[in-house]
This record gives structure tokens, sequence and C-alpha cells, in this order.
């Protein structure tokens, strides 16, 4: 249970998520959206310092704020989208989108809802990291993905890797007529290879 | 009147305590930063055989304050075209998240206003969340010239910031912690010490991680948009990139959130690889000396190599740019990971 400044930081933390997640589908300006999606990330990441959970916290800055969320704000700044036109068909979708709403609420309900009912329910969960106090966050995970579950952690990595080749192969096309830069010939390039030196009579051109 | 005392002690001590010593840092940072800049100033001057400021004070040192109520009171001009509260927000993320970086930054032992378990992982964070501020102005300015700035900003700090996390990697199998305290403490001995010599500066990282100490700084460098990497504001082809329809205290906070930046990763180049508030060598007149001294003078030196490198090299071309930062930094760094994982690993010394 969270008492004094924790607890103050938690409703701070969760009241900005959760507003500033509803001004991610409210903006009327799609920047602005990624930009409320930043602060989202921002906050869920207070939220994940308070419960203990700082390397995660700050890797879910490094790679979706700081990596993922760029390449968005890219995207959504570069592609010239007509909102207006997008948005005036989105009604139809207003199904799909109540159904997964409400699938996840009712997932939600179960399990703060199994709490709420068996308090002593929560002794049953295992405690995924152990205390801060007895093993530093960090180290606490890298024991699990680099010592106990070192083998499927590589191969998690080698999918990663291939879809990565994949996606490389895909896009690269070799053009042809394209000068490319070759430094290795121009440091190799010396006065003997580069200049020829021509005598030039007077009153005469080359 | 114990509920008073216990409320006071529970919800206002703590924060207020927090919020006393951030303001005795800033305040100390950014007239340091005051400082530093009117020192880029005069070395790039003497560098080109010019003066630089000598009007403003004694030979000029009063020149940055001179600059900052010149900024201040000028009107700040907004484009019609502009978001306008895309367009404010975003210098102010800028100095904002630089200043922010330094609540991790230890400058003597237990001199830090949070000593985080995973400090540096913070300031990786916090410095990669600096390209919003550039990418923000270039947009909400709603012209050409600073979006390609934001474009460019984009794609070179995020390609640079790949080799410092390899490179910070690196440093951080050495020590075996996350923490900047611990980072400056396991730097007392090292490879000095190893060969039989007393603590000198020989220990620190820079000599056991030559190549890596290099790398980081050349990327701390891009990172920071210096030259010869300010191809993000390269006046000669983009007037002043994400900059150019700021002014007044809008542009006084980008370039405020620059500086800051620049002199933090300054601060991380001394912690990461020169030793901190370690004095170089550990004996009696330089242990003396107290460690935030030692830190200062390490900064201003890195400072220093930073305003030279300013001087003298030329501007590099954005190809260029990009093939250094992925052709050749990520696989050396890369490569350097594993070879002192391996070394570790083989010697036992982790």
């Amino acid at each position: 249970m969270l008492t004094g400044i924790e607890a103050a930081f938690f409703y701070l933390f969760a009241f900005v998520a959760v507003a500033s997640a509803f001004m991610v589908i409210a903006a009327k300006n799609p920047v602005h959206s990624v930009l409320f999606l930043i602060l989202t990330f921002f906050n869920a990441a207070g939220l994940f310092l308070l419960t203990g959970a700082e390397f995660l916290a700050m890797i879910l800055l490094v790679v979706y704020v700081g990596a993922v969320a760029v390449l968005f704000l890219f995207v959504v700044m570069m592609l010239d989208v007509d909102f207006a036109a997008l948005k005036s068909g989105s009604l139809q979708y207003a199904p799909i989108g109540a159904l997964v709403g409400i699938v996840l609420a009712a997932e939600l309900i179960v399990v703060a809802g199994g709490y709420a009912f068996a308090p002593e329910l929560a002794a049953n969960a295992t405690m995924p990291t152990p205390d801060l106090a007895v093993r530093s966050n960090t180290a606490a995970l890298g024991d699990i993905l680099y010592t106990h579950y070192v083998h499927y952690f590589q191969i998690a990595g080698l999918i990663l890797l291939v879809a990565m080749i994949g996606a490389i192969v895909l896009t690269l096309r070799h053009k042809p007529n394209v000068r490319r830069q070759s430094v290795a010939a121009q440091v190799a390039r010396t006065p003997a290879t580069a200049i020829e030196i021509k005598k030039v009579e007077t009153g005469k051109g080359i | 009147m114990a509920m008073e005392t216990s409320f006071f002690w529970v919800y206002v001590w703590p924060p207020l305590l927090i919020l006393i010593q951030s303001l005795v840092l800033v305040v100390i940072l950014l007239v340091g930063v005051a400082y530093l800049l009117y020192a880029d100033r005069k070395i790039w001057a003497a560098v080109q055989l010019r003066r630089g400021p000598n009007v403003v004070g004694p030979w000029g040192t009063l020149q940055a304050f001179a600059d900052l109520l010149k900024f201040v009171f000028k009107e700040p001009v907004i484009p019609s075209g502009a978001n306008k509260a895309v367009f404010l927000l975003a210098p102010m993320v800028s100095a904002v998240l630089a200043i922010a970086a330094w609540a991790v930054i230890p400058v003597n032992e237990g001199w830090a206003v949070a000593s985080i378990n995973v400090g540096v992982l913070y300031i990786f964070a916090i410095t990669s969340l600096e390209v919003y501020g550039v990418i923000m102005g270039g947009w909400a300015s709603n012209s050409k010239y600073p979006f390609l700035g934001a474009l460019r900003s984009a794609a070179q700090m995020v390609s640079y910031e790949v080799s410092i996390g390899f490179v910070i990697v690196t440093v951080l199998l050495t020590v075996g912690s996350l923490n900047l305290t611990d980072i400056v403490l396991s730097q007392h001995t090292g490879l000095g010490t190893m060969l039989g010599l007393p603590n000198t500066f020989l220990d620190w990282n820079w000599l056991a991680l030559f190549p890596m100490f290099i790398i980081f700084f050349i990327s701390a460098l891009a990172e920071t948009n210096r030259p010869p990497f300010d191809l993000v504001e390269a006046e000669s082809e983009l007037v002043a990139g994400h900059m150019i329809e700021y002014s007044s205290t809008p542009f006084l906070l980008f370039f405020l959130g620059e500086y800051v930046a620049i002199v933090l990763m300054c601060a991380l180049t001394t912690i990461l690889f020169l030793g901190g508030w370690l004095p170089p060598f550990d004996f009696a007149p330089f242990t003396w000396v107290p460690g935030v001294i030692w830190f200062v003078l390490k900064l201003c030196f890195v400072f220093f190599m930073f305003a030279m490198v300013k001087a003298f090299v030329p501007r590099y071309r954005y190809d260029q740019l990009m093939r250094l930062g992925w052709k050749i930094f990520l696989p050396i760094s890369l490569a350097m990971v594993v070879i002192t994982a391996a070394f570790l690993k083989i010697t036992g010394l982790a």
C-alpha cells in the first residue's frame, strides 16, 4: 500500500497517464496525439519507478520514448494524412472497438476483482523480482535473462536478427548508375594519379 | 499538533528538501554554464587570433549575463503559421530535460541530488529524450529549414545514441554497477594498481578502455550537435536549423538547453572515464584538494577539448556523419563489448 509522498506521486502519474491516454485519441492534430502518447509513456515509467521496477522504467524511456516514439512522430509529421477524412468513417469500426474494449475491461475486472474478493490470493502471486534491499532490480533481471533463461534469450535475439535481415533484404535495391563514395579510393589518391601537369605554351590553349 | 508535524515530515519536508537541493544545483550549474559559454567563445577567438568578448565587465566576463538580459527583454515573435503550443513547449522541453539529467550526477562522494541504482540508464534515457525539443521546434515552426534541421537532428541523435549505449555497456561491464557513484569509486583501483603502481590517474577507465574513451568523446560531440557535427543548425546550408524562427526567451532556452547538455556530456565523460572526483595522484598534496574541485577541473578539461574541436575541425558532410556513426563506431563499439566481456570472463576480473 502506497502512503505518504509516494501515494501523492502515484495519483499524479496515474491521473496524467489516463488523461493523456484519453487525449491521444481525442486530439484533432495527429502530431499532438503522438506527443500525448509520449507523455503517457513518461507517466507509465513514473508508475514503474514507484513499484520499484527502476530498470523497466528507464528501458521504457530509452526504447519507447527515445527511439520508437521518435519514429512515430516522424511518420506522422511526414505523412500528409487527411485526418478529417479518416475520422469521418471511423464510426464503422465502433463495433470492433467496443468488442476489444469490453474484453479488456472484463479481463481487468476479473484480475482486480479476484484480489478484492479474496485478498489471500495476493500471496499466491510469485514475486517477479526479489526485494530491492536483497538484490538490485537490474541484477535480478540480468540473472533471469542471461543466466536462467539464456538460451531462450538467444533464440529470441536470433529471431529478431532474422526479421531484421529479412526487412533489409526486402527493401534493398541495387540501382545502377548511382555514384557512391569510396573512401579507400579517395585516400589512395596521390598527386601522381590525380593530377596531370601539362606544359602550356605562351599564346596557345591546351 | 503531533498530526501536523507528522504531515509536515511526511508530505512537505521531503519534497522541500529535494527542491532546495535542486535549486542550489541549478543555480550553480547555470552560473557555471554562463562562464563555460564565455570560455567557449574566448577559446574559439584565441584559436582564430581574435579577442573574443571583451567589453562587458572586466575582460568581458559578464558577457553571458548581458546576453541573458538582451534575450529576456526582446520581444518573442511567434510565426503566424506556427503551432503555438508546441512552438513554445519545444524550448522548454529542451532546457528542462537538459537540466533534469543533472539530478543524478555525483560531483563528490554522496553529493548527488538522487543517487539512484540506474543512474547511467537515467542519463541515457533523458539525453535520448532531448531530441524531442529539436523535433518539436522544427515541426511547430511550420517552415522548411527548421523542419530539415529537425529531421537531420533526429537521425543524427538516434544514430549516435547507439554507439554511446555500447560504450556505456563496456564501462558497466568493467564496473559491474549502473550507479554513477559506484562507477567513480571503482576507478580508485584499475590498470595502474594491477601493474603495482600506487593509485593514480592510470587507474581510471580512460586508459583501460582507451578506444572507447575516444569513441565516447566523438559520439558526445555528435549527440549534443556540437561542431564538427552541428549539421542540425549548419548556418551555411540550413541558416540555423530548428532555431530559425525562435527569438527572445524561447531561443535563450534552446541555447541554454544545448549548453547544459554539452556540460552534462563533459560531466559524464569525467565520471565514466576520468575518475569523477578522484584526485589524479592519491597522496598528500593532491588529496588535500576537495573532490568537487577535481571534478570541476576535469569537467573543464573535457569542455576545453570540446571547444578546441569546435575551433579547428571543419564541419562533416551529412553522409560522412552517418557513415562514421553506423559503419565505424557501431561495429567497433559492438566488438569492444564482446572483447571486454570475454576478457573479463577469462581473466575472472568481473
